[in-house]
């Protein structure tokens, strides 16, 4: 799942991939003629809104295909940058970049673009740019208290304007085509010229602007992943057909006295009752936090097995399901609930002295692994601890 | 040999979404352009007056959260990339030269300093909101960020407020 940074790819090789990022970017820019500056100056007084389109139609895309991917579960996007809103800085930097625009006729990628193929008037504005960030960082005093004003953090428009985030796609993108078609209008009225679209590109602005409603319908009416593997984990059916592979406490009593570096044992309740009693050396993953970043390795390894154990069956079978979907681990699920494992290995009471010879043998078994379980968790206690070492002064002789 | 034409506008603005959308996926975050600029202009300006970085309080700021410079900076290296990726398009479409583009009432010499003064009007505006027409408005749309979106707004606001004071540059 997305972002792919830091987990996939290191932040060093996240360098290379903004070089080729950067690369695609450059090459559409000026293949769209942001590199002309008369071309981003039309926009401005009607003769040319190509710089509209294009920036229109991308922002629509990234935003219908950041939607999809969050629905796909492609992508995280409670981890992705929002830039954050500091409101008067918003407005005020806006409007002095826009007088920028309008006086030097680019931006400040627009300019490098330029600049990259030979435009002179671009390297000035480059030029200018680097005096403008360096002025703005010697004047900081002067702008601290705009700069830092109305800071309300990373806040969402659809949140501002109390909408959900499809129904605000919807209304942009109605918004960008209704302003390309008026924009077509405009230009042919200021250019007097009546340049017509042709029907076969009609046809394919059409297919365009249905496909962008279609893909927003999709996230509006299909279930997304998240939903769609919450009702398969939590279906009572599945609990009853699927072939878990379950164990007796006895089972992961033995495992854990002797394989306990084979297997993980998680318990999946709330921390509280996490704290109150737990099997020895089991983990506490909260049923809510399974699908949290920091267990993936405990879900995606292969080495060792995860055993699964709750208070109640539906709880542990949901754990098991859904570490299915995280991961190849390999899966156990521990039959009885935390309190019959406890009933067995915890205070075992001795049998009654004329106890039948496997009441005798059974007990004697769980005594033995209680024991050694003990002994495992003391010792894995002790692990991380420093080593005491005893200070021996040293002991002059003759 | 005459250059080639431009691209379609919409397919232009498809293209540039998939690549947003890319690095979005990638990385977690959008485009940029004006702070790579900042990142070149403050290691200079901390290595060549390392004194006075120590005393202004924006240029201590950036120089303790980015230890790297510009080699260490995500937007720098991706603004290398525009360079060289504009430059690969400028000369499949031969549209390679030093020129100069103005409108036709204005000599070059008001030209370049309308540049330069656009450019430090731009500079001076990116960093007091935070990120320039890439970094905020488009990245910011894509991500529905309340911030990204009134930046955009304030910018071609602007834009079209003050376009009929400075027609004659255009026109």
């Amino acid at each position: 799942m997305g972002p792919l940074v830091p987990y996939l790819i290191s932040n060093e090789f996240n360098l290379v991939i903004a070089l080729l990022v950067g690369i695609g970017f450059g090459f559409v820019l000026e293949q769209a003629g942001f590199s002309s500056t008369k071309k981003l100056a039309g926009l401005f007084y009607g003769y040319d809104f190509t710089v509209l389109k294009v920036f229109f139609t991308a922002g629509v895309t990234a935003m219908i295909g950041v939607l999809l991917f969050g629905h796909w579960g492609i992508l995280d996007l409670s981890l992705i940058y929002i830039n954050p809103t500091f409101l008067w800085s918003a407005l005020v930097g806006g409007a002095i970049m826009g007088l920028g625009f309008i006086i030097g006729g680019f931006c400040p990628g627009t300019s490098i673009c330029a600049a990259a193929i030979g435009k002179l008037d671009a390297m000035a504005f480059v030029f200018g740019s680097a005096l403008g960030v360096f002025a703005f960082a010697e004047s900081y005093p002067l702008w601290e208290d705009i700069y830092l004003a109305e800071n309300w953090g990373p806040v969402l428009i659809s949140e501002q304007l109390n909408l959900s985030k499809i129904t605000f796609a919807v209304l942009l993108t109605a918004v960008a085509i209704a302003a390309f078609y008026f924009t077509h209008l405009i230009e042919n009225k200021v250019t007097k010229r009546q340049t017509e679209v042709t029907k076969n590109k009609r046809n394919n602005y059409a297919i365009a602007g249905a496909l962008a409603f279609v893909l927003i319908a999709i996230v509006a009416f299909s279930p997304s992943k998240e939903e769609m593997i919450e009702s398969r984990v939590s279906s009572p059916k599945r609990h009853q057909e699927y072939p878990f592979k379950e164990v007796t406490s006895d089972q992961l009593a033995f495992e854990i006295a002797h394989n306990f570096h084979q297997i993980n044992v998680i318990d999946v309740r709330s921390p509280e009752e996490y704290e109150s009693y737990h099997l020895p050396l089991a983990i506490n993953i909260p049923l809510e936090e399974i699908d949290d970043r920091k267990w993936e390795k405990i879900f995606k390894q292969k080495i060792k097995a995860n055993y699964f154990y709750a208070d109640h069956d539906s709880v542990a079978k949901k754990a098991y399901l859904l570490s299915n979907y995280a991961g190849k681990s390999a899966n156990y699920l521990l039959k009885d609930s935390s309190f019959d494992f406890r009933k067995l290995y915890s205070n075992i009471e001795a049998p009654v002295a004329n106890a039948s010879k496997e009441v005798m043998n059974s007990y004697n078994y769980r005594q033995k692994l209680a024991i050694d379980m003990e002994k495992l968790v003391e010792a894995m206690s002790n692990l991380n601890k420093p080593v005491p070492i005893k200070t021996v002064a040293a002991k002059g002789g003759c | 040999m005459k250059p080639k034409p431009y691209m379609n506008p919409y397919l232009a603005g498809v293209l540039l979404g998939l690549v947003l959308l890319l690095t979005i996926y990638i990385t977690g975050r959008g485009l940029g352009a004006s702070g790579a600029v900042k990142s070149v202009v403050l290691e200079m300006v901390s290595n060549l007056a390392p004194e006075h970085t120590a005393n202004t309080a924006y240029l201590k700021n950036y120089a303790e959260n980015n230890p790297g410079g510009p080699l260490k900076d995500w937007l720098f290296f991706e603004v290398v990339g525009v360079l060289i990726g504009a430059f690969l398009s400028g000369v499949i479409s031969n549209r390679m030269g030093l020129k100069l583009e103005r409108g036709p009432k204005i000599t070059n010499r008001t030209r370049i300093i309308a540049a330069i003064a656009g450019g430090f009007l731009f500079g001076l505006g990116s960093q007091l909101g935070r990120g320039c027409t890439s970094g905020s408005a488009l990245s910011g749309m894509a991500v529905m960020s309340f911030g990204g979106i009134i930046t955009m707004l304030a910018i071609f606001g602007s834009g079209y407020f003050f376009a009929y004071f400075f027609r004659k540059l255009w026109l």
